[in-house]
């Protein structure tokens, strides 16, 4: 098989899985539909392992082929095709394995739903899409995982379509998303225009030809060209990466199942907008504005969405709002340029958000469908397997010496830190940003394990809300091995995968031609110098890089975080609720979430419903109706009103005779 | 068969298809439905041999046929086909099949009168795409009202009188300006075959008035704002066959005539106006989708939909004006091409849901958003459909609704970065008043009773929808189908607007 081929069967066996299950799931029974969705996945996600094996150790050249022509005249073209390269295959890698086990864990998480075959054929979709997203060679094709990603996530957020909330979550992300949208596709028609193609490595090695250029927006107003082009791709990113302020459909996600809530909006596809910052750094490093701007995003996400973190009750919103958290810190990555250590803590955090939100949800359905952290409590007793791999994902997250988190996250902080040198204040409020968002990281992640796994157990003391679950309802329990086989299986990387990987993904340009940094960009250098000797070999670096962690300021923030988390919630118990008490107005402020949604829901949503009705009402009825065909109208209904006769049914015989006429007419003419 | 008159077999096929029909009497429901889609599906296959016959190469006209008709007024029976009009005579065909099969149990009134009527409206939309000869043009022009003023008034909601009339009106009152100029242009060249009025050279003050007359004309047809509140009222009173057509082929009449007679007619009156055209239709696409944002009526929300979608055709028609001036032929392309498939898709998109809402106003006789919700719970099948539609309403990738809005969009970034923002706002208006519909009638927990017994797609439904949904799909993904099968005329007619090759 040509690698071409097997590429294509890659992205396209999820494709042919969805198209299977969705159109016959029913029929075929939830069996036959889990197996084929399974089936199908476990053959990308092989494929893609055996892809990665063969450009990491066999050292594949690049492939970039076109599959077929979307369309073509003149000089332009539009195409289908891949671009493989080191950053494809990992992230073919990344996509495939965590959706492969988020595939098992479904079968165990949604047993017995009526929707379980249509469950699948989206998850199906959605590696499909993701696939596509992440091995273009174009942006047209990027525009088309894009959105289908989006469409997906709009899918099962709305899986559960009879509750309010979960079709009101939808419409919301899939609009938010569309305002990102609206700056990507003026972004690639800035590509099209000044770089002359679609084609990523045409567009790609013609940046140069445009650097420092730029185009007259308004008279006497010059905005440069490759800036303008980065920050319009990138307010796509701010809304499928949830970026402030387009972040607000995120937590909102978590009404969608689970499963797709771990794979889609903490593993996968949120972090598109990383990828493709990543991906389009050639473009980025001749944009030193527009990497400005990323960095303030991205820091201004990572501490504030932290902070909302630690005053919610929601398992899962908590840990949506740590991915949000998160998805900061690797955009903060983005804007000193240290692309690798985005991508690498992209992959790091795949697995251990995937772990952390998979235990989550094992503990939803431990707890028969409840999702109050304040109604849990000691719940390691019954859930033991859940309760460690909870402890492992947040101590990857944290930033615990030797855990994956500790790798990419300290990588990341340091690179901040690199920038300061001539940096301007955007990279001084970032590095106080990622900082103090260590400590809030550590909080609210202990905050979540003390309230679900230790303390007194609380499950008992509400009273019975759900029916008939047997006599033993509210008797939690763990999950069977379906649920707990992913989470082991997840909770390996999340301890191992930065310690064996740091060294190459981070310093050992390994990305080579995939990631593009201007050598005076280059933060992840200087991190270099001083984190990584590998003099006596990458395990002696890796150690030393791990034993590193008492000079990391960010260490010692965390530990600051763990411990308060451990005063307050497992020792003084009682004090939160006093601290609460005590800063009401802030704790008001966090708990609305800075009050973004009530804003945009004011101006925006019912904004736009009313400005439609204004127009409508002023506009086409009273004006262009009433005003200026006001007599066209009133004659029409006087007309109307003379010719009731129509309605007898005689006009149609009127109306036939005049065609009969004129084609008689014709007739007549064509014999002359 | 390359020596059949295929042209003229397509025109004339339905027509006397549908005299047929009518000839069968008003009770035979059954033989009308079939011989009604017999005609209809026969048609269609006559396009196949047009299809694969069809060079590609060739920019000009293609399967002439001419005969003196009125020599006296140098008027021609004058047929031809560019790939313009071959992929609305295909657009046509095929959804003139599907709307008949969809109609198999909407109408139970008048079944024969009611299948001749879409014979007759399909013959004379043919004939538009394929008329060479400027009278003839006109003759199938107007006579297309009829049928379609026929099946508004007759089979028609409560206000059906009102709607056909204002129909009828509008338009009516749209083509008498274009008949004054094409008497004028035929007082120039001598005769009317529309070939030699572009030969003519034109006067600043005659271009600028005949530009006029043909905007208003096809304007009224897009339709464009302001001259849109016909389009609303009619579809709101059609039963859904009328709708579908009205929405999916006939507004398209209004865009083909734009490509037809003011751009090479009157190009510099074009060039100076285009900045009004350009105006108009971002308008339309912006204004109108809040304006759509505002429906109650999901038959009303597919028609300010309908006309914010349009919007993109008349912007991709007239921004190779704006691109002259730098010569940025590849972008003018882009842009024109953009145009036609955005026209070939709205077709598919807008009949597509315009047979959803039929399929739901069958079962519940209203069109009220308000009446429904969760209709997903009770037909699943349709649900999926519905969304689909929707999706590519709201132009997602790897729809056909996609497309010509990105083609649009990146041309007219290489005018001006403004008229790309201005467009661009469809994203996310389109997304919002499409899923908002969405959101209200097909999720959510059963609205009522009546919702709770809907039953979910009968097969002739089902084979509709289904049509429709493999030609958005097929499009979305592949859209080089149409757009080969256009280039070269494009770039014909670009040429004669004085674009350079490449």
């Amino acid at each position: 098989m040509t690698l071409k081929t097997i590429l294509s069967i890659i992205a396209f066996a999820p494709l042919l899985g969805a198209i299977v299950v969705g159109l016959f799931g029913r029929r075929l029974g939830d069996r036959a539909s889990h197996t084929l969705a399974i089936f199908a996945v476990g053959v990308s996600a092989a494929l893609s392992l055996y892809v990665l094996k063969l450009f990491v150790f066999d050292g594949h050249p690049v492939f970039n082929e076109n599959l077929y022509t979307f369309f073509a005249f003149g000089d332009l073209s539009a195409h289908v095709g891949f671009l493989v390269d080191r950053l494809t295959v990992l992230m073919m890698a990344v996509v495939t394995v965590v959706s492969f086990l988020v595939h098992v864990y479904t079968v165990g998480y949604m047993a017995g739903d009526p929707g379980y075959s249509r469950f699948f054929a989206y998850i199906n979709l959605f590696t499909f899409a993701m696939l596509m997203l992440v091995m273009s060679n174009n942006f047209l094709q990027l525009f088309f995982g894009w959105e289908a990603v989006g469409l997906v996530s709009y899918l099962l957020i709305g899986f559960w379509y009879r509750r309010p909330t979960a079709i009101f979550a939808n419409l919301k992300a899939f609009i938010v998303n569309r305002v990102g949208d609206f700056g990507f596709l003026l972004g690639i028609a800035g590509v099209l225009y000044w770089l002359g193609t679609l084609d990523y490595a045409t567009a790609f090695a013609r940046v140069p030809d445009i650097a420092g250029k730029s185009f007259s927006v308004w008279s006497g107003v010059e905005w440069d060209i490759a800036t303008f082009i980065a920050v319009a791709l990138f307010v796509g990113a701010m809304g499928k990466s949830a970026q402030m302020p387009l972040h607000v459909w995120l937590p909102d996600s978590m009404e969608g199942p689970t499963p797709i809530s771990a794979l889609i909006h903490a593993a996968t596809m949120v972090t598109a907008g990383i990828f493709m910052v990543a991906r389009m750094s050639p473009i980025y490093e001749f944009a030193p504005g527009a990497l400005e701007f990323v960095l303030f995003i991205g820091a201004t996400t990572a501490i504030l969405t932290g902070l909302i973190g630690i005053v919610q009750n929601d398992i899962k919103r908590v840990v949506a709002y740590s991915t949000l958290s998160q998805l900061g810190y690797m955009t903060v990555a983005l804007g000193v340029s240290a692309y690798s250590a985005a991508i690498f803590h992209l992959t790091t955090h795949a697995f251990f958000k995937a772990l952390l939100f998979l235990a989550a949800g094992s503990v939803i359905i431990g707890m028969h469908h409840e999702q109050d952290m304040r109604r849990m409590g000691g719940l390691k007793r019954y859930m033991p397997v859940t309760w460690i791999a909870a402890w492992v994902g947040t101590l990857a997250l944290v930033g615990t010496p030797f855990f994956a988190g500790y790798y990419s996250k300290d990588a990341i902080i340091e690179a901040v830190h690199a920038s300061l040198e001539g940096g301007s204040w955007v990279h001084g409020y970032a590095y106080f940003a990622v900082l103090a968002g260590a400590f809030v990281t550590a909080l609210y992640s202990f905050r979540l394990l003390y309230l679900t796994f230790h303390g007194e157990e609380r499950f008992r003391q509400v009273e019975d809300h759900h029916d008939a679950h047997g006599h033993d309802a509210h008797e939690p329990h763990e999950s069977p091995w379906v649920v707990t086989l992913p989470l082991i299986l997840l909770a390996i990387p999340s301890i191992a995968i930065g310690f064996f990987t740091a060294g190459p993904l981070l310093f050992g340009g390994w990305f080579g031609e995939a990631i593009a940094v201007r050598p005076e960009n280059d933060t992840l250098a200087s991190v270099a110098a001083k984190l990584w000797h590998d003099e006596h070999g990458w395990l002696a670096a890796a150690i030393g890089f791990g034993l590193h962690f008492y000079a990391a300021p960010a260490f010692w923030l965390a530990l600051a975080g763990f411990a308060t988390a451990t005063y307050l919630y497992l020792i003084r118990t009682e004090l939160p609720a006093r601290i609460a008490e005590r800063f009401a107005l802030l704790y008001r402020v966090l708990e609305r979430k800075y009050g973004f949604d009530e804003l945009y829901q004011a101006l925006f949503a019912r904004g736009s419903v009313r400005l439609g009705q204004g127009l409508w009402r002023a506009g086409d009825r009273a004006l262009i109706d009433g005003v200026m065909i006001d007599g066209t109208a009133s004659l029409v209904d006087r007309v109307a009103a003379v010719l009731r006769w129509v309605q007898t049914g005689f006009l149609y015989h009127y109306a036939f005779v005049m065609i009969l006429g004129l084609i008689v007419l014709m007739a007549l003419a064509l014999r002359i | 068969m390359h020596d059949w008159p295929l042209l003229s077999l397509l025109i004339w096929l339905p027509i006397v298809g549908g005299f047929a029909l009518l000839a069968l009497g008003a009770s035979r429901a059954r033989a009308a439905r079939i011989l009604g889609l017999l005609v209809a599906i026969a048609t269609l296959a006559l396009c196949v041999p047009l299809f694969l016959g069809f060079d590609r190469a060739d920019g000009g006209m293609q399967f002439l046929e001419r005969v003196p008709w009125v020599p006296a007024f140098g008027i021609d029976y004058h047929l031809g086909i560019d790939g313009i009009s071959l992929v609305l005579i295909l657009l046509t065909a095929i959804t003139t099949v599907l709307t008949l099969i969809g109609a198999w149990s909407s109408v139970e009134d008048r079944v024969p009168v009611y299948y001749a009527a879409f014979l007759l409206l399909e013959g004379m939309m043919i004939g538009v795409f394929s008329a060479l000869d400027a009278a003839l043009f006109y003759v199938f022009f107007e006579g297309m009202l009829l049928p379609m003023f026929l099946i508004i008034g007759m089979w028609g909601g409560p206000r059906r009188v009102y709607a056909s009339l204002k129909f009828f009106l509008y338009t009516f009152l749209g083509s008498v300006f274009m008949l004054v100029g094409l008497i004028y242009l035929y007082t120039q060249a001598g005769s009317f075959e529309i070939a030699k009025f572009a030969g003519l050279s034109l006067g600043r003050m005659e271009q600028t008035l005949l530009f006029f007359a043909f905007l208003i004309a096809f304007a009224i047809k897009v339709p464009m704002w302001p001259v849109h509140t016909w389009l609303p009222d009619a579809h709101v009173e059609a039963p859904t066959g009328g709708s579908v057509i009205l929405a999916a082929i006939m507004l398209k009449i209004g865009g083909y005539g734009f490509l037809r007679f003011p751009l090479p007619i009157t190009p510099d009156a074009c060039m100076e106006w285009a900045w009004l055209v350009v105006l108009l239709s971002l308008v339309a696409v912006v204004y109108i989708g809040f304006v759509a944002l505002a429906q109650e009526d999901m038959k009303k929300l597919i028609a300010y939909s309908s006309i914010s979608h349009m919007g993109f055709v008349t912007l991709g028609i007239f921004l190779p004006f704006a691109l002259l001036e730098q010569g940025a032929t590849d972008a003018a392309r882009l842009a024109v091409h953009g145009a036609m498939v955005q026209m070939i898709s709205h077709g598919f998109v807008s009949g597509a849901l315009f047979s959803c809402v039929g399929v739901l106003y069958d079962r519940m006789h209203s069109r009220m958003i308000g009446d429904y919700g969760g209709v997903a719970n009770v037909m699943p099948r349709f649900a999926a459909l519905f969304v689909l539609f929707a999706m590519a309403n709201a132009g997602l990738p790897g729809t056909s609704g996609f497309v010509g809005e990105f083609m649009v969009v990146l041309a007219a970034f290489q005018a001006s970065p403004w008229i790309a923002a201005a467009a661009a706002l469809t994203l996310i208006l389109g997304a919002a008043y499409t899923l908002w519909l969405v959101k209200r009638v097909i999720f959510g927990a059963e609205a009522n009773a009546e919702v709770a017994s809907l039953k979910d797609l009968q097969s002739h439904e089902l084979l509709t929808l289904f049509g429709f949904a493999f030609f958005v799909l097929l499009l979305g993904v592949w859209p080089a189908i149409a757009v080969d099968l256009m280039d070269a005329s494009v770039v014909a007619l670009l040429t004669r607007l004085g674009f350079g090759g490449n």
